[in-house]
């Protein structure tokens, strides 16, 4: 049997994560393939609905990375993202999706090390806990 | 009675109502357009409506396809029987209305689904304090007695919309629809004057464009259970720390619970262009929690801000779990 390959859909937001990515690429880190990235104008922009669209679509992980605190090129879309991301983890738990399959994360715009870190980790956690089970509930 | 209404006799309205899994409020809901009640009995033939009028199932299967013009059926799909009339009704029926938040979109009895089957079964028929069960005897579909069989419907896993189910034409939203809306509609069908297929009979707004709170910038500093309230303040309940379902809420109530004194919470269902309820109103709610001096708190603070949401379920979907993106809990 191959080995399971995680699905992650990343919400990456331009002014920071998304050119932190863009960094990790340019520089030729390395880090696993299993990311799609979207990119957003703000962390702040990622309605619940769209984590919750993208687990039920299959997605085995959402990763939403967003400015550091006090950075966000709006302000305060971070500091929302992050309220959002807690309250959204808690209804996930009641409904017997691992909260882990959703991650919010600060990355600036030359953390590209970081953002492989956080992609090559997440993909580990993934593997351990396995598919989505919302993929075989909802077919 | 208002002749004019009925041009021929034979041109009268046949309708039916139907209900299936709901607390059997909008079959109330039904009496409660008063007098308009006589319109309706004016332009219609009841064919058939299990709570008030003697017809039973053999009598619509007999019918021909298409011969009921409209069926108004609440409630939402949890055994084999309701499926089946479902179904059914949906063959004899030219318009099939999901009548009330049940059949739109679970309702309460679709918060059912964050438990499974034998959960349900475990609860209400053997562990429940006040049960006296030696037998441990739990429904079954069929069972055999000395007298012959005895059968009941299955009961299923999973409480299913009505759109889950069969092909649905309009959608009355409340809990139950108001009167209001109610005459609406039948007008409308009267009048053959009904938007396109598979709309929402019901304002394109939100319930806070209806309640008589003035609105202002909302902030919440912590988050309080009505009763928690020392004194309810004439002010948009959001404002006072309560949640109040409005902004994630479909209009056409005018604001009911707001005019007791009482949150939304949530009845009108979805707003059009949302997926789901639950998500757009914990958006909502997250983006005014604690922004006062966000900059400065820490995570564990956020985190003490957040838990003081209690039983997210069951305040951000009370009327909408099977409707919703995660529509059921996902068992072990
Ligand atoms: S949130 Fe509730 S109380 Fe506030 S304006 Fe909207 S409906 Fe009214
Ligand atoms: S205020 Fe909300 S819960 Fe109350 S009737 Fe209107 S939509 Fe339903
Ligand atoms: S612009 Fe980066 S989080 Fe807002």
């Amino acid at each position: 049997m191959t080995e399971f390959e995680p699905n992650i859909i990343g919400f990456l937001c331009n002014w920071c994560s998304y050119a932190g990515a863009d960094l990790a690429g340019t520089s030729r880190m390395k880090y696993p393939p299993n990311i799609k990235s979207i990119r957003v104008m703000c962390s702040g922009r990622v309605d619940t609905v769209f984590i919750l669209d993208a687990l039920k679509k299959g997605a085995d992980g959402v990763l939403v990375a967003g400015c550091h605190p006090g950075d966000c090129h709006y302000q305060s879309g971070n500091y929302k993202t992050n309220r959002r991301i807690k309250l959204l983890k808690k209804l996930l738990g009641d409904m017997g999706v691992e909260p882990r399959r959703v991650r919010f994360e600060y990355i600036s715009a030359s953390e590209g090390q970081k953002f492989a870190k956080v992609v090559t980790d997440f993909v580990d956690e993934l593997k351990k806990m396995g598919p989505n089970p919302l993929k075989t509930l909802q077919d | 009675m208002d002749k004019k209404k009925t041009d021929s006799k034979d041109k009268k309205l046949q309708i039916a109502f139907y209900w299936a899994a709901s607390c059997g409020g909008c079959e109330i809901a039904v009496l409660d357009i008063d007098e308009a009640i006589l319109d309706v009995a004016a332009a219609a033939d009841i064919l058939f409506w299990p709570v008030a009028i003697d017809t039973k199932y053999k009598d619509v299967e007999a019918m021909k396809d298409n011969t009921i013009d409209v069926c108004f059926f609440n409630g939402a799909v949890r055994t084999s029987e309701q499926e089946h009339l479902a179904n059914l009704l949906r063959k004899k029926s030219k318009i099939l209305v999901a009548f009330g938040a049940c059949s739109i979109s679970g309702g309460i009895p679709g918060l059912a689904n964050i438990a499974s089957r034998e959960e349900i079964f475990k609860t209400a028929y053997l562990d429940n304090p006040s049960t006296e069960n030696p037998d441990k005897t739990i429904p079954k579909t069929s069972v055999k007695v000395k007298e012959g069989e005895l059968t009941l419907p299955e009961f299923y896993d999973t409480v299913k919309t009505l759109d889950q189910v069969v092909d649905v034409d309009y959608y009355l939203p409340g809990c139950p629809p108001s009167p209001w809306l109610i005459t609406d509609a039948i007008d409308a069908i009267i009048k053959n004057k009904l938007p396109p297929k598979g709309s929402v009979l019901a304002p394109m707004k939100s319930v806070c464009d209806e309640c008589r709170f003035e609105k202002s910038e909302k902030k919440i500093k912590s988050i309080k259970r009505i009763y928690e309230l020392d004194k309810i303040e004439d002010k948009c309940f959001l404002e006072q720390g309560v949640i109040c379902m409005g902004p994630a809420t479909r209009a056409g109530c005018r604001g009911k619970c707001m005019e007791g004194n009482m949150p939304c919470t949530g009845c009108g269902g979805l707003l059009p262009n949302s997926l789901d309820q639950g998500a757009s109103m914990i958006s909502a709610l997250a983006s005014i929690l604690g922004v006062e001096g966000e900059e400065n708190m820490t995570d564990e603070e956020v985190d003490k801000l957040i838990e003081q949401v209690k039983d997210v379920v069951g305040t951000f979907y009370k009327y909408t779990l099977p409707a919703s993106l995660i529509n059921r809990r996902v068992m072990k």
